[in-house]
């Protein structure tokens, strides 16, 4: 096999995975056809989330931030134990980031530093190369002092979370505004055509309804600046930034596969250099590096005298001019030790400010089945698989309702949505076991089971029809989907401004039957700022932030009385 | 050659353009300028969005009274399917209401994610049914939709009316934004609403309520039902439900309205969610008049149709009769 096979080879490689990764975003969907007689609750037919369970830094960080590793997670072992033998081929054949990272920064650029002499410097080891160390021994103390960051900068979350509540909600208000400005021309043929084009793709592309997800400019410019600055140095993420590929370099310490040179054939024509993904040295006379290099091995394809040879146990030894192969991490001690005090210094600081749980947003609701607060964050990674998945686009990356310490962590927006009883896709999706998946009956409960509570329901009666404004309404009873249910209605004889008498039915809630679900808030006609609204108090993954010394069985609550 | 100091007369050709290249350049600024100035006057106050009027058109699917079959008619059987038929038979069969080619609506409550049990929607079982029957009549497409409450994917899923109706070869439709027309209702209160498409442009609408408690209407029956073919802030409606019950089905005059009276939900309407508050009854009404079916159906409920604001409302308005039996009806209890 020569080398351009191998080449073609990671090509097909970083495609396909690529194909698969967003395949799985897009599949991270309620697509389900279930026999309702035979099952009555909703299954995902793919484990949509196994991709994010490869990923070796996902697991160390859950794994040190909480002790375990959850479930699928050991699978990242298949990528961590290759890696030790061959180096970061992840970066350069697998992951879906660094492929678009490629793809993006070998579009012809009109840039110096892109072409001849100018590309060639770009592409020599740099000294900034040295910070994606830094943050991932940042994010190393910070996970085993209780704090999972990683996954803010994590590829596989970044990307996840990336396609799913920013590129394929922004695609599918592109594609509506198109459609409807073509079809305003009012031409018959044209018309048909743009939506048979976009039938053709919709179904698979796009999701059931459009999507309105809170704070996505957040992940539109840490996205975006990702893709934008490959057009400055080439993938200056991967080589610079990206803690996952920082870990896998690390693991490519002993690694037995790397670049031999040959500096006896070589002519010093440097066409290695101007094809080089990882800014890893490739060429002869100077110290080729181990923990840059992605094995995207275009250097040896490049090169015209077959100097260079990728191989298993290339030698060590070199000359004046060729030095040896460097596999040691270039990083210095004392940036090694301020790294890991930063991140061990990041959980205390946190936590003595008051946004975890002292003065937390009341409107921090947590999805169903979400462990408690300090082991939410310790398992979190931001994927925003949950808020993918969500049929009802409840679930919404947080900016700053749970601090900073859990941006694009999910919460529930009743507004947006609320939480569908029957649904348990969430927890189904949690690749860390953030949320926990919960059957059918620990979701709604029965006479003996407890149903798991996201909150309790409020009402501001200062804005409710009947309360305020002599007005019927009661639409979030009619909703209120518990049995029996949690808004309960007295009936009253009131007077409206010109002393007319109505008879309105007022509105109460049971804290003994609420759960949080937020399907009042979503329904209410009060539409700007709801009368009832939902906040986190109840929540049945906290012992502390509860109203209740003890809460009665729904067999206690008599049902209610019909008017 | 520099330029000569203190103001004297400078050499011809040095400092001034060519008559040419003054021309070139000066009709490139103005060109510009003209755009511009001619850009601002034609979008100056232009309306680029017309307003346009809702549409007005009656959908009356209703068809001519016949004095040999009752109004109304009640089966009870175990077996559902036999009840429908049963039911459908008294009051003519399915071929005096769908004829050959035409496109019929059915129009099922799929309001909740609810499975059947739970009796928040209607039967998949009587659903799959009439589809069956609209086609065996000859009918050219069944479609079967409506505008649910809970997201649309997961009612029509779980209460099993998706499964049933493809199955008997129904077209399923899920509604979704543009499936819209905006549509004077003429009401008293109702103007203009967004109502989903199928529920106008078809030949027949077959409506198929179950029997459900409500806090606020009392019951949800045939004419409630109608609210499923809104779109837009439904939430908004339950200020003057009686009203609006009324102008709903003022609006849209189905040709049949079948009744699931097979299992009733006595409590926590209209959502349910208990099976202790499911009553089973094994009942199927078929109708012609909407009112004499929801006069009938409140008696599952335990209640007089004579106590329920919209029905009284309704029989003022012209709608249908309350007294049932006047209308012609006919009971098989089997």
């Amino acid at each position: 096999m020569t080398v351009g096979t191998v080449r073609n080879l990671r090509r097909f490689s970083q495609v396909s995975f690529f194909g698969v990764f967003c395949w799985l975003v897009l599949k991270t969907n309620f697509e389900v056809a279930i026999s309702p007689d035979t099952v009555s609750e909703v299954f995902l037919p793919y484990p949509v989330s196994i991709a994010l369970q490869f990923d070796p830094l996902v697991a160390l960080t859950t794994l040190l931030a909480n002790g375990t590793l959850f479930k699928g997670l050991l699978w990242s072992l298949a990528v961590l134990i290759p890696t030790i033998f061959l180096g970061r081929f992840f970066c350069g054949w697998v992951c879906p980031l660094g492929t678009l990272n490629h793809w993006i920064s070998e579009i012809r650029s009109e840039r110096i530093s892109f072409r001849g002499k100018g590309k060639i410097e770009s592409n020599r080891y740099k000294k900034y190369q040295r910070i994606k160390y830094y943050i991932f021994l940042f994010m190393i103390a910070a996970a085993l002092f209780g704090t999972l960051q990683s996954g803010l900068l994590d590829p596989l979350p970044l990307m996840a979370r990336s396609i799913g509540t920013l590129v394929l909600p922004t695609a599918h208000a592109a594609a509506d505004g198109v459609l409807g400005w073509v079809k305003s021309f009012g031409f018959k043929p044209l018309s048909g055509a743009a939506q048979f084009v976009y039938d053709m793709f919709a179904p698979f592309l796009l999701n059931f309804r459009q999507v309105h997800f809170h704070g996505i400019v957040s992940i539109a410019i840490l996205f975006g600046g990702i893709v934008v600055t490959n057009r400055v140095f080439t993938r200056f993420w991967c080589r610079g930034l990206c803690p996952l590929g920082a870990m896998l370099g690390i693991f490519s310490r002993y690694a037995t596969f790397g670049l031999q040179k040959d500096e006896k054939s070589c002519d010093h024509c440097n066409l290695c250099l101007q094809s080089c993904q990882g800014a890893d040295n490739p060429d002869v006379g100077t110290r080729w590096r181990q923990t840059e290099c992605h094995v995207c091995l275009n250097c040896q394809a490049a090169c015209p005298q077959g100097s260079l040879d990728f191989k298993f146990f290339p030698t060590l030894e070199g000359t004046r001019t060729n030095p040896p192969p460097n596999q040691r991490v270039d990083i210095t001690k004392r940036k090694t030790v301020a790294s890991l005090a930063a991140g061990a210094a990041l959980f205390p600081m946190l936590r003595s400010g008051d946004s975890f749980e002292i003065n937390a947003d009341s409107r921090l609701i947590r999805p169903p089945g979400s462990v408690i607060e300090d082991d939410f964050l310790a398992r979190c990674i931001r994927c925003g698989q949950c808020m993918r998945v969500c049929p009802n686009n409840a679930l919404h990356p947080t900016l700053l309702e749970s601090g900073l310490e859990g941006v694009w962590t999910p919460i529930l927006i009743p507004k947006v949505g609320y939480c569908e009883p029957s649904c348990t896709l969430c927890g189904q999706v949690c690749p860390t076991g953030a949320i926990l998946e919960l059957t059918l009956l620990e979701k709604v409960g029965d006479k003996e089971t407890p149903a798991n509570r996201i909150g309790t329901a409020f009402f501001d009666r200062g804005r409710c029809l009947p309360w305020a404004m002599a007005t019927r309404c009661i639409v979030c009873e009619e909703w209120c989907p518990t049995s029996p249910k949690a808004v309960y209605l007295k009936e009253e004889l009131v007077t409206d401004r010109q002393g007319k008498e109505v008879r309105v039915q007022r509105p109460y809630i049971d804290p003994d039957l609420c759960t949080g679900c937020g399907a009042c808030e979503f329904a209410c006609p009060v539409v700007d700022q709801p009368a009832v609204y939902v906040t986190s108090v109840g929540e049945s993954r906290s012992p502390d932030n509860q109203i209740l010394l003890r809460r009665k069985k729904p067999t206690t609550i008599p049902p209610g009385e019909t008017p | 050659m520099p330029l000569q100091e203190n103001g004297r007369i400078r050499p011809k050709g040095i400092d001034r353009v060519k008559r040419r290249e003054f021309i070139k350049r000066a009709s490139q600024a103005t060109g510009l300028a003209a755009v511009c100035v001619g850009g601002g006057w034609f979008f100056h106050d232009r309306e680029w969005f017309k307003y346009e009027p809702p549409i007005v058109h009656k959908p009356d699917f209703q068809i001519a009274p016949d004095n040999a079959y009752p109004q109304i008619s009640l089966s009870r059987n175990q077996d559902h399917v036999l009840a429908l038929r049963d039911a459908l038979d008294a009051v003519g069969g399915i071929a005096r209401f769908v004829r050959a080619g035409e496109r019929v609506t059915v129009k099922p409550n799929v309001g909740w994610d609810r499975t059947a049990a739970q009796a928040a929607n209607t039967s998949p079982v009587l659903v799959g049914e009439m589809v069956r029957q609209c086609l065996d009549a000859g009918a050219a497409e069944v479609i079967v939709t409506d505008v649910t409450c809970n997201e649309a994917r997961r009612c029509f899923l779980r209460s099993g009316i998706k499964e049933a109706a493809e199955k008997a070869g129904a077209k399923v439709i899920l509604a979704v934004e543009d499936d819209y027309l905006v549509m004077d209702l003429k009401g008293r209160l109702l103007t203009s609403w967004p109502v989903l498409r199928h529920f106008v442009e078809t030949d027949r609408l077959i409506n198929m309520p179950i029997v459900k408690h409500h806090s606020l209407s009392m019951c949800t029956v045939g004419m409630k039902n109608l609210y499923g073919i809104l779109g837009g802030r439904r939430n908004q409606l339950h200020q003057e439900i009686d009203q609006s019950i009324v102008d709903l089905a003022m609006f849209s005059r189905p040709t049949l309205t079948v009744v699931d009276a097979t299992r009733v939900l006595m409590r926590g309407g209209p959502q349910g969610g208990s099976l202790d508050d499911v009553n089973i009854e094994h009942s199927v009404i078929c109708a012609t008049d909407q009112v004499a079916a929801d006069a009938r159906a409140v008696e599952f409920l335990g209640l007089a149709a004579a106590d329920v604001a919209h029905i009284v409302q309704a029989e003022k308005a012209g709608l249908g009769l309350i007294d049932y039996r006047a209308a012609g009806y006919k009971e098989n209890l089997g």
